[in-house]
This record gives structure tokens, C-alpha cells and sequence, in this order.
């Protein structure tokens, strides 16, 4: 059914609002998922991820605006005639069922009813796809949080949705097993070819899983793109602060020369960055943000030249705080006139120097162009 | 090792002083005046009344003389506990599952109002509104005449279901209260329609419920009186009616006895088949009494 309109998208909103009395959950929001994309809501709490994954579902209406799946209007459609299907947060399988039963559920309610022989073939294909054969007539109660995980997968996946909906599907895990879902998640997405749309605040889950990433804020898109685009070209500083980890120096810009913006911190340096692809542009006496990333700031010890580092800003700081995570450490130093900095600094840079210990005074340092000037909001 | 002991020696002996008022209590209270009942069964009636000492199978070959207390209890108690789990079901879903929260507790309370007054008075409310006054005579202002409803099978269904409404709504409505409505989203998402959502994910998992509030009403029921005495006119005679001649009225003690101990066996025999039913069922781990 899908390979004959390969060119339309799998879930289309447009201007839709969603209101619940006076609270706007979604504030006139337009966004297209392609055909077999992996695509990840991602924001904090209330920001409106959960209710447009509801839209879709169909357990919530738009207020206004138009929901497309599959290239067909669905507004007014009851979930249970939706192409879509959805693994919910605390997967909520049905407890007076046992495995194979939850699994079977939704051939069941097809009209005509597959024959008995064809949904137990169906179900077992399905437990080997999520790596739970074996496990048919357990009882929901007699297994882990990651098997009832990989049960509400295969319930889901079963029906072969147009779209797979993922409401924070891997919260409930523990650390280790979440990142294996991960990448199992994403094979199995592969596998089976079906649109996934996966909703989340954990930002590590949506860059390590999708292909495109929509955040918003408070019922807006604030940005949507591919992982790297959000982490190396974040339109303002809300998107640099939530895609991965950030360094920002505060305050107004001082001047606009192309490609670098100088931003005049609140103590009077000024420092240089570039603007970000995309961005809105930005004019002279803003409130923008110079932004860093830990990776690229060097550091070596104190009084090092910013041409002997390479760099065209240095500053001397002391180290506050030392973290040894393996194959890099994360320094956090107190640097002269712009406060708290996160550095990262790789392993084999760190052998070289032979490392940090808290209390040690260092010189840190970037290069301009590495350094983005965004609008703060 | 030997603190452990010890240690175990005290927990038992603490748990036995606590438990102490519970034993003596049902020895006293329940177990003494059951034996004393199954002794009295294979006595005598003394020809003042009241029982006479004596080893006799009498009164129990008697009971076949009283077989239209039997047929009544084992036919009206079954029927007046369906019915009220009809009636109560869709309130209790109301209640649990369509109300707002700001009317809810204001809708709990009003179904225990009634359980303030005496299920005596209540009933005796009803004579009055099944009466010839009372609703016949509304029906005869609109033509109607002739209509009887007191002193008819009918009226002693409608006073079971209005005398233990309660006992079946509460259990019900704390079973589907407790349902997890993401269940029934997913049903939807699964494919099913409202209606075989209910049918297959809702019924299902408030079976527990309805068992506990079956159990209740189907035990009280067995033993009613009241309700089939007011609203029957004596015509409808249950066991528990036999039972209040016979103790109080003909002072027959042995027979009334007997009658009393075949009564128990029978509910001993249905509770046990109800604790199979739920407890093999599939929804096995939430059996609960209330």
C-alpha cells in the first residue's frame, strides 16, 4: 500500500493547534515526518511532544489546524481506525493476558479475523523480531521492565502501522539496558522499514536514535533537523543548551563584520563567534550569547600564549572540579572574567600533559570561528 | 544461631498474645453457637417448646416439609444477586469512570445515604409506595387501574436490589477506579472499538469486583427475612422466614436447627465453589474481598 505513494509523507500537521481550556498545549505547529524516517519530539516536560504524539494517535483532536497520515486527513478519526500504532510509556499491556494473547490483540479486532494458525504464525515471527521467543505464554507480571518493553513492541509492530509511535519508551529502563534498546531500536527500525516517531526529554536518546529531530518548547518547534545540524548549527541558545553540552558567555553585540559577530560580554570583554546556519540574524545591541563546546575548548598550563595553544582567545582559570570518564576528562574551571567553563579534554592530549588536579591554575582557549554567537531566547 | 531462636521463639510467642482476642472471640462468638445449633439438630422439640436432649436423625428427614423455603432461597437469592449486579454495574461505571472528579465523592456519599437507616424502616417505606396509595394509585389517575405490585414476586426482587445496591456498587466501582486507563487507550489503538474495548479489556479486568459484590449480596441474600416478609406478604416464604417461626413462633429449636446447619452448608458449598472460580481464574492475583 505505501511502496505505490512513495512520495508523500507519513505524517503531516499543518497550522494545528491543540487547546486544553485555556492552556495551549500546541501553539500552531507544521511538520512533515518522511516515509520510513526514525523522528524524535524532543523538549522538556509541557513542551508539547506528548500531546502531538496524541494528535496522531488520535486519543486527542487538534483544536484547529489539519493531521494528515499516510497523505489522508485524519481528523475526526478514531484511534482504532488509525494506521498508526503506539508503545505507551508504561507500556500498558493488557495483565489478564499472557504474552502471546497481548501480542495477538490487535489481529483480533481485524475484520475478517485471520485464522488461528495465521496469528500464532504472526506472533511467533514477532517474538523472534523482538528476541523474545520462547516467552509466549508468560504472564505480564512474571517478566522485567525490558521484556514487558520488547512485549509492547511486538503488539505494536504486529499490525505493521503506517507509523510506530514511542512515547518516552525506554524511561522505565536502567541505564544500561536503555542504551541496547537504543541501538535495538533503531535495527529493528531498519528492519522492518516503518516510520517511527519517538517521543522524548532525554536529549542523548533522540541524538544516538533519529534521523530528524523536531524541538520544541512550549507548544513551538523551536528547531527541527538532523541531529548534527541541531548540535553544530543551533539556532539560538535554548537549542545549543538542550543538544548536547554548552559553554555560553552572556551579553550584547558589539558588532557585525559577516561572518563574525562580536559580542560584548556583561563585564566588557568581547569575544568573536561566528553566526549559526539558519539562525535569525542578529544586529547590533542584541542579547546574544557567545557559545563554546567543551570539545573545542584546549586547555594547557597557566600563563601558555594563545598562539603557543593554537587559539585566538586564552584566559587563565583555575580547575574546580576534575571527572575521569575514560577516554576523555571533563574539566569544569573557574576562568578569569567569564566564570564557570566546561572543558573536555580527549585522552591522548591528556597523556601528553600529563593532566589537571583540581585546585591547578591553567590556561584555556578556542578559536574564534569554532565559537557560535546566538540570540538568546 | 541460638539468638535466632530466640529471637524466633519471642516473634511467635507476640504474634500468639496479639492474635489471642481474635481465637477467643470467634470461639466464643462464632464456633460455641454453631456447635451448640449442630447439637440442637439431632435433638428434640420438648413439649413446652425449646429442645430436648436426645440423639435423632428426625429433624433432618423432616426438611423436605419446608422444601418450599429451600426452592424460594436457592431461586430468588441467585436471581436478586443478578439483578442487582445489573443494576449496579452501570452506576459503578459511572461513577468510576464518567463523573468528575467534583461530583464523585458527592455521588459516593448519596449511595451510602441510605445505609444509614434501618433496611427495616426502608422496606417498610416501600409497602407504602408499592401499596394500593402509593404508585397503583398514581397509575389509576393516568387509567390504569387494577395494577398490583405489592405482596408480588416482583416487589421482593426490587426490595433485594434496593437493599444491597450498595454491597455490589462499592466493590465494582473500586475495581474499574483502579482499572488503568491507558489500558483502554492502547485496546483503542490496538483496533478496538469502544465496545469491544469494554467487552475485552474493561469486563474482564472488573471481574474481581463483581465477584466480591456477588459474594456479599448472594450471602445476605441466602439469609433474608425481611424484605420477602414486608414486600411478599408472606406468600414468598425464604428460609430465613422458616427459620424466625420456627425459633420464635412454634418454638420448634431442634427443627429450626436442622434447617439452620443445612443453610450453612449450602453457602460453605458455594463460597468454596466461588474461591475455585476466582482464584484459578486469569485475573487470579487480584482476587480480593473488598
Amino acid at each position: 500500500m505505501n511502496k505505490l505513494s512513495n512520495d508523500h509523507k507519513d505524517v503531516e500537521f499543518v497550522n494545528v493547534t491543540k487547546r486544553f481550556g485555556p492552556v495551549v498545549a500546541v501553539d500552531n505547529i507544521s511538520l512533515s515526518v518522511e516515509q520510513g524516517a526514525f523522528f524524535s519530539f524532543l523538549g522538556p516536560s509541557g513542551c508539547g511532544k506528548t500531546t502531538s504524539l496524541r494528535l496522531i494517535a488520535g486519543f486527542d483532536q487538534p483544536s484547529e489546524g489539519d493531521v494528515h497520515i499516510g497523505g489522508v486527513p485524519v481528523v475526526g478519526i478514531p484511534p482504532h481506525k488509525r494506521p498508526v500504532n503506539m508503545v505507551f510509556q508504561n507500556y500498558a499491556l493488557f495483565p489478564h493476558m499472557n504474552v502471546a494473547e497481548n501480542i495477538g490483540y490487535g489481529l483480533r479486532q481485524r475484520s475478517p479475523k485471520p485464522t488461528a494458525a495465521e496469528m500464532n504464525k504472526q506472533i511467533d515471527e514477532t517474538l523472534e523480531l523482538v528476541q523474545m521467543s520462547g516467552y509466549r505464554n508468560r504472564r505480564i507480571w512474571e517478566m522485567s521492565g525490558g521484556q514487558q518493553q520488547r512485549v509492547a513492541l511486538a503488539r505494536a509492530l504486529i499490525n505493521r502501522p503506517t507509523v510506530l509511535l514511542l512515547d518516552e519508551p525506554l524511561a522505565a529502563l536502567d541505564r544500561k539496558l536503555r542504551r541496547d534498546m537504543q541501538i535495538e531500536l533503531q535495527t529493528l527500525q531498519r528492519e522492518v522499514g516503518i516510520t517511527f516517531i519517538l517521543v522524548t526529554h532525554d536529549q542523548e536518546e533522540a541524538l544516538s536514535m533519529s534521523d530528524r529531530i523536531c524541538i520544541m518548547r512550549e507548544g513551538d518547534i523551536v528547531q527541527s533537523g538532523s541531529p548534527r545540524e541541531l548540535y553544530d548549527h543551533p539556532v539560538n541558545r535554548y537549542v545549543a543548551d538542550f543538544v548536547g553540552k554548552s559553554n555560553f558567555i552572556a551579553g550584547s553585540i558589539s558588532g557585525v563584520n559577516g561572518k563574525s559577530i562580536t559580542v560584548k560580554s556583561e563585564n566588557g570583554r568581547e569575544f568573536i563567534g561566528s553566526p549559526s546556519t539558519g539562525a535569525p540574524t542578529l544586529r547590533g545591541g542584541d542579547h546574544a550569547s557567545i557559545a563554546i563546546r567543551p570539545e573545542l575548548i584546549a586547555i594547557s598550563p597557566s600563563n601558555t600564549s594563545a598562539a603557543d595553544m593554537n587559539a585566538d582567545v586564552a584566559m587563565n582559570g583555575r580547575v574546580k572540579n576534575q571527572i575521569f570518564l575514560g577516554e576523555h576528562t571533563e574539566y569544569l574551571i573557574n576562568a578569569e572574567g567569564i566564570g564557570d567553563v566546561l572543558v573536555l579534554s580527549p585522552k591522548h592530549i591528556e597523556s601528553e600533559s600529563g593532566g589537571f588536579n583540581p585546585g591547578d591554575t591553567v590556561t584555556i582557549g578556542w578559536k574564534n570561528e569554532l565559537a557560535l554567537a546566538l540570540e538568546d531566547s | 544461631m541460638a539468638t535466632m531462636i530466640k529471637d524466633g521463639n519471642k516473634g511467635s510467642w507476640l504474634t500468639a498474645v496479639l492474635l489471642a482476642p481474635t481465637t477467643l472471640w470467634f470461639l466464643v462468638m462464632l464456633i460455641m453457637p454453631l456447635i451448640v445449633v449442630v447439637i440442637f439438630s439431632f435433638g428434640e422439640r420438648s413439649p413446652m417448646g425449646g429442645y430436648a436432649a436426645s440423639f435423632t436423625f428426625d429433624q433432618y428427614a423432616n426438611l423436605p416439609s419446608r422444601l418450599k423455603a429451600f426452592t424460594n432461597t436457592l431461586t430468588y437469592a441467585p436471581l436478586g444477586t443478578l439483578l442487582t449486579l445489573l443494576v449496579a454495574y452501570p452506576l459503578a461505571y459511572y461513577l468510576a469512570v464518567k463523573v468528575s472528579a467534583r461530583w464523585k465523592l458527592l455521588l459516593l456519599v448519596l449511595v451510602i445515604v441510605p445505609f444509614w437507616t434501618s433496611l427495616l424502616i426502608r422496606t417498610y417505606a416501600w409497602i407504602f409506595i408499592l401499596g394500593g396509595r402509593g404508585i397503583p394509585n398514581l397509575l389509576e389517575m393516568i387509567g390504569f387501574d387494577d395494577v398490583r405490585l405489592i405482596n408480588t414476586p416482583g416487589a421482593v426482587l426490587l426490595g433485594m436490589i434496593y437493599g444491597y445496591l450498595p454491597l455490589m456498587v462499592f466493590p465494582i466501582y473500586v475495581s474499574l477506579e483502579k482499572l488503568d486507563k491507558q489500558l483502554l487507550e492502547a485496546s483503542n489503538d490496538l483496533g478496538g472499538s469502544p465496545f469491544r474495548t469494554f467487552l475485552q479489556v474493561t469486563l474482564p479486568l472488573s471481574m474481581p469486583g463483581m465477584a466480591t459484590g456477588c459474594m456479599l449480596v448472594f450471602i445476605l441474600l441466602m439469609g433474608e427475612f425481611l424484605i420477602p416478609a414486608f414486600l411478599g406478604g408472606g406468600k414468598i416464604f425464604f428460609l430465613g422466614n422458616a427459620l424466625v417461626d420456627l425459633f420464635l413462633q412454634s418454638r420448634n429449636w431442634p427443627f429450626g436447627s436442622a434447617l439452620a446447619v443445612t443453610l450453612v452448608i449450602i453457602m460453605l458449598v458455594t463460597v468454596t465453589i466461588y474461591m475455585r472460580l476466582t482464584m484459578g481464574s486469569k485475573t487470579g492475583r487480584d482476587v480480593s474481598i473488598m
